[in-house]
């Protein structure tokens, strides 16, 4: 457990082994097995007001090949903080790496000086140094904890955080376990950044083939195939690219511990079980199921929401989801996130016995993005009643509804705004989404945009690409965002005073990201007034999701019930799709404001900033 | 009508200040393709020949300088050798404008070109290349070249290319005649054992049309053929 290495002259704080591979694993379990027969948690855990964080570097072994992670107190992932609601809390985090870092309270509602983003918030922690954070807590629930800077977190920088609530807890369980899926790669991120940008498809090895092409042409013909295909091609888009960064290179994680391994969670018979699950990941979005448990979820992005029961849930990188379950007392259940490419998955164990194994659950099939995954939503035909045509249409690539039947396209995409609130309403009021139309300004146009979606309306009830036939091929139930409501009403009833209409734009051939087609470098702050209740309206131009973050202020997501608005901090945005959410600008200062996907953060950012006065 | 405003956007971004190159999402990079180092083996004739064709770039997202080659080795001496030195800047989402020089350092004497091109990906994939060639002489050529992938699996792959070269006049020097000059189609089917790593076999016939075939056959060398070949595509 302790391979010295020789010194490469980097500052290592601690070299212990962090073991990935079946033989470590192991004993790793055997040591659980004789240390402590009820606890099988690997990730440490830290309680209290004050804290110390040492981020440095940790030599890892998840493949097979050594490697040096960026870790947090020699863990990875790093300690899990447990926090109290109301408390005052001091953080020193010293960095003992070679380079600058940094750390963000991913989802806290803090003084912007505390938020941890090096150059908008703080000037980062300098090598050999240790800043000091403190600030009062002021929220309870799952949230998380990551490096701002560079390409750090991609290489371990990140922890879980729980924070728990000064009144009594309505959903304490028995048993309480966080779930950190994320994403490992043996190769140094800028390499990866690097390889994206001079083959953008180097990590998809899910392309169409010639035998593909075959079936097509044996199940539909020669000429619907050419039409289903045609537009694609003509735009030079690929249906199958559905994640930039794949199980070829990545490991994905379950609390630290890679597929071979597998997290085990314990629990006694007769108990319910909170599972808290955070997508720590640098690029890959979950889908998560446990077969054989009904999942109840209670919070979103450390919120409370009205509980739905579902089978299955994606999770967008950086949002986090609390589930209960109440698992039968002598079974053992298989947690199992596969990636949204179904390249590879993470994977733990629910046990109340370290002797039971679940069994292995199959990955689904991959997914191929439908027509409508490209925003050709036309725009003439709104209010189209009838859900449901272009997500059976859409599954496996079948998806019929090309550009010359927009129509049938219309009908799933205007329909989810309204399909679960009071009609009545209409669009345009807090919590019905955008009345709006979708606009490109000039600086959509060029090189460093390859398309413009045409969303006519909402589509928070499409479960998504490679989730949309679970429910009647499997009996499924998918969690949407449809499905979000806040558990305790609409926090800022407010009307929203204008709108901030954002393009999630880039072109994927060259590996550029951007909003409204201008790169961060090249952008002006957006500015928002303190105190104002704005509309923010994402249209996603591009062919892959986006999570997006916005730091120091909620996100309240417009699902389509102006009386229970739900919060969130992280927004996904599915392709060719349209999002709204309000937002109270009442964090004065300067946050940031962008996609969570490491590869594109730097380009799709904005910074944002709120001062008194006008905006 | 989109197209059009793209493009007009686009000339537009090309005036200097409004692309600015910096900062991390935009690193300065460099790639090295050799796309064909492959053995020819001609169904008509005896020699065989080392054949090369590649480039190489550096620089950022929307500006790049490039370098081209491609070249002919027979018996140890080299028959045919091209450099092309470009700059490279993006013009609309999918194409690059490149201009230049280029050199024909072989077969003597050598000539040399102001290149101006564009280079990208064409509407259902198809990877193109289009030049026009003018020197100090007067003398003008236009080359265009445009390749094709098809998939088997993700790591075979079929390959499909072909080239057209036209000049405006005749070069007996260089044995070039004018209007349509040679077409080479190719397939190659590669195994991709890494992305950057993929062995080939295929097979390429030529011909030279007008004069191009007349100056070849007066040298008593071929004006078509049929060849087998077998190489390495890589790149880092």
């Amino acid at each position: 457990m302790n391979p010295l290495l020789p010194d490469n002259g980097i500052r290592l704080s601690r070299r212990r082994f962090v073991t990935g591979l079946a033989a470590g694993g192991a004993a790793l379990a055997a040591g659980r097995l004789l240390a402590a027969p009820a606890e099988a948690v690997s990730t440490p855990e830290l309680t209290g007001e004050r804290f110390a964080l040492r981020i440095g570097y940790q030599r890892v072994n998840f493949t097979g090949v050594e490697r040096l992670a960026t870790t947090i107190n020699g863990s990875l992932p790093g300690p899990v903080l447990h926090w109290r609601e109301g408390d005052r809390l001091r953080l020193r985090v010293t960095n003992q790496l070679a380079e600058d870092t940094s750390l963000h309270w991913h989802g806290i509602v803090l003084p912007a000086a505390m938020d941890g983003v090096p150059g908008m918030s703080f000037h980062g922690i300098k090598p050999g140094e240790s800043f000091d954070y403190a600030f009062e807590v002021r929220q309870s629930g799952t949230y998380w904890y990551h490096s701002h800077s560079g390409f750090q977190e991609q290489t371990g920088h990140y922890g879980a955080l729980v924070i728990h609530p000064r009144a009594p807890d309505p959903f304490a369980c028995e048993r309480d376990h966080v779930v950190m899926l994320s994403d490992w790669s043996d190769e140094d991120p800028a390499q990866v950044h690097a390889k994206l940008k001079k083959l953008s498809h180097y990590y998809n090895f899910g392309e169409r083939t010639v035998g593909d092409l075959w079936c097509d042409i044996q199940a539909k013909g020669v000429a619907q195939t050419w039409r289903e295909r045609a537009m694609w091609n003509r735009m030079r888009m690929s249906d199958s690219d559905i994640s930039d960064v794949s199980g070829y290179t990545y490991t994905y994680l379950m609390n630290g511990q890679p597929p071979a391994v597998g997290w085990t969670g314990l629990f006694r018979p007769g108990e319910r079980v909170r599972l808290r699950f955070i997508n720590a990941a640098a690029m890959t979005y979950f889908d998560v199921r446990i077969p054989g448990l009904k999942m109840r979820v209670i919070a979103a992005d450390g919120q409370p929401v009205e509980p739905v029961t579902v089978d299955d849930f994606r999770i967008g990188v950086a949002e986090t989801y609390d589930v209960i379950v109440e698992p039968a007392g002598d079974t053992a259940y298989a947690l199992f996130a596969q990636a949204i490419d179904r390249s590879g998955y993470a994977l733990g164990t629910l046990t109340p016995d370290l002797g039971l194994k679940a069994a292995l659950p199959t990955m689904d099939p991959r997914p191929v993005l439908s027509h409508a995954d490209m925003g050709m939503g036309g725009g003439e035909h709104p209010g189209h009643a009838g859900a449901g045509a272009a997500d059976a249409a859409a599954d496996g690539g079948m998806d019929h509804s090309s550009m010359d039947h927009s129509t049938t396209n219309n009908a799933t995409l205007d329909h989810a705004a309204m399909g679960h609130g009071a009609p009545a309403m209409g669009s345009g009021a807090a919590g019905y989404g955008s009345s709006t139309p979708v606009r490109h300004g000039a600086t959509e146009y060029g090189p460093q945009v390859d398309a413009r979606a045409e969303p006519s309306g909402y589509r928070l009830d499409d479960p998504g690409v490679g989730l949309r036939d679970h429910q009647s091929r499997y009996g499924r139930r998918v969690l949407t965002y449809a499905d979000l409501r806040h558990r305790y009403g609409t926090p800022d009833p407010r009307e929203p005073e204008r709108e901030i209409q954002l393009h999630l734009t880039g072109n994927m051939a060259r590996y550029m990201w951007s909003l409204d087609g201008i790169r961060f470098a090249d952008a002006e702050p957006l500015l928002l007034r303190l105190g104002e209740r704005l509309r923010i309206t994402l249209v996603n131009d591009t062919m892959m999701h986006h999570p997006i973050h916005l730091h120091g202020m909620w996100s309240d997501l417009e699902t389509g019930d102006g009386a229970r608005i739900p919060r969130k901090h992280t927004v996904s945005v599915p392709p060719g799709a349209r999002v709204s959410y309000l937002v109270t600008a009442d964090a004065p200062g300067n946050w940031a404001y962008h996609c969570h996907l490491l590869y594109h953060m730097a380009g799709m950012m904005r910074e944002v900033r709120v001062a008194a006065g006008d905006a | 009508m989109k197209a059009t405003i793209g493009l007009l956007a686009a000339l537009a971004l090309l005036a200097p200040g409004q692309v600015r190159a910096h900062g991390d999402d935009d690193p300065r990079l460099g790639k090295v393709m050799l796309d064909q180092l492959e053995w020819r083996e001609g169904t008509g004739s005896g020699d065989g020949a080392l054949v090369w064709e590649g480039d190489a770039w550096l620089g950022h997202d929307l500006h790049k300088l490039w370098l081209k080659t491609e070249g002919e080795r027979v018996e140890g001496v080299t028959e045919d050798a091209e450099v092309q030195l470009l700059y490279s800047r993006a013009l609309a989402p999918f194409w690059d404008i490149q201009v230049g020089w280029r050199g024909d350092l072989q077969p003597t004497p050598n000539r040399n070109w102001l290149a101006l091109g564009v280079r990208g990906l064409a509407p259902y994939w198809f990877d193109t290349d289009l030049a026009l060639f003018a020197d100090a002489d007067g003398r003008t050529a236009l080359r265009l070249k445009a390749e094709y992938e098809l998939l088997f699996t993700q790591r075979l792959i079929l390959s499909p290319d072909i080239e057209i070269n036209l000049h405006g006049q005749d070069d007996r020097a260089t044995a070039t005649g004018s209007g349509l000059s040679d077409v080479e189609l190719g397939l190659r089917l590669r195994y991709e054992i890494r992305r950057e790593f993929a062995p080939y076999i295929g097979v390429v016939g030529w011909r030279k049309f007008g004069n191009s075939a007349d100056f070849a056959r007066r040298q008593g060398e071929r004006s078509d053929d049929l060849e087998l070949v077998a190489g390495v595509r890589l790149w880092f």
